[in-house]
């Protein structure tokens, strides 16, 4: 059951649909601890790297060593409030911790993910 | 021309000066941000004037700079890197300094503006001046901690302070131990280091 449930998501992630944040916000904490390797740094990376595997908590850049407020949204509302902050996120994170942009279905999956935390 | 127009026209000349020189008055006592915003030419003509006798660098006072910058880093004065460096670091934000900085194309462009505008040889002041002096004009340093001033500035400073310090990391965070240098204030008696406290030279 599960998996057709999985499968049905990936279809209508897939068209660009909208799908339950409840089914998406699965395969979104698999895209966020998945490693990926930075050659600028030299080291396999992921969104956990910075923000913490869990969501609750604050993160730190890895560089500088700046807090990183907690992405889950029930203990920061501020998160996904800007829809232009949220893309420029997106875009510069993903190509650096993942070497390439994310897909829309990636996205909605991490964002379900954030708001299911 | 009568004896009476020509005191008239030099009783309207003083009158004019006069309230000239009350507007710039109060344009320097203000916060600035008015003052700093007009053209680049104004700025030219600033040399010896009202921020070269300061020895503060001036505060930022652009808030696309302040938010997006200060997102990942403490937002580093303009006025202590030349133009042509901010201009490097701003064409080059997809590997910045080993990160993914990218922009959307308007609020680059206000940053470029904002940075070309209030950068080292544009806003003089003394630090600003001292910096550019350390730099020869055909580099284009991208760190501020790269300048012989800043070097020479920190010569003293042992690693177990910053590098070594747990609290500070990098002479990149220059908030860690400059407690004022928010308000673009970086001299020794604002020093707290983590740890150690004040700098005793």
């Amino acid at each position: 059951m599960k998996k057709y449930l999985f499968v049905a998501a990936l279809m209508l992630g897939a068209t660009g649909e909208n799908i339950s944040d409840l089914t998406a916000a699965e395969p979104g904490k698999q895209l966020w601890t998945q490693m990926h390797m930075q050659k600028k740094l030299g080291k396999q990376v992921s969104c956990a790297s910075c923000h913490t595997a869990d969501l609750k908590q604050a993160g730190e850049h890895l560089r500088t060593g700046k807090r990183i407020e907690p992405m889950a949204l029930s203990v920061n509302p501020e998160r996904l409030t800007d829809p232009a902050k949220v893309e420029k996120w997106f875009r510069r994170n993903c190509k650096w911790t993942w070497g390439r942009e994310c897909t829309a279905q990636e996205k909605q999956q991490i964002m379900a993910m954030m708001k299911a935390s | 021309m009568t004896l009476k127009t020509k005191q008239k026209r030099v009783l309207g000349m003083v009158l004019f000066a006069g309230c000239v020189g009350l507007s710039l008055s109060t344009l320097a006592w203000s916060d600035g941000d008015a003052w700093y915003e007009h053209d680049r030419e104004e700025h030219e003509h600033a040399e010896g004037g009202f921020y070269g006798n300061t020895s503060d660098v001036p505060m930022i006072t652009n808030a696309a700079y302040k938010t997006e910058c200060s997102a990942c880093h403490f937002a580093y004065p303009a006025g202590l890197l030349p133009e042509r460096s901010w201009l490097s670091v701003m064409n080059n934000l997809e590997n910045h300094f080993g990160e993914n900085a990218e922009l959307d194309p308007e609020t680059q462009a206000t940053i470029t503006r904002y940075l070309q505008g209030h950068a080292a040889d544009r806003i003089p002041n003394r630090f600003s001046r001292s910096i550019l002096r350390s730099i020869r004009p055909d580099q284009a340093p991208l760190r501020i901690t790269e300048t012989s001033y800043f070097e020479h500035k920190h010569r003293e400073v042992p690693d177990r302070m910053v590098r070594g310090n747990d609290k500070v990391r990098s002479f990149s965070n220059c908030l860690s131990c400059h407690s004022m240098a928010d308000k673009g204030v970086f001299d020794e008696d604002s020093v707290r280091i983590p740890g150690f406290g004040r700098w005793e030279d």
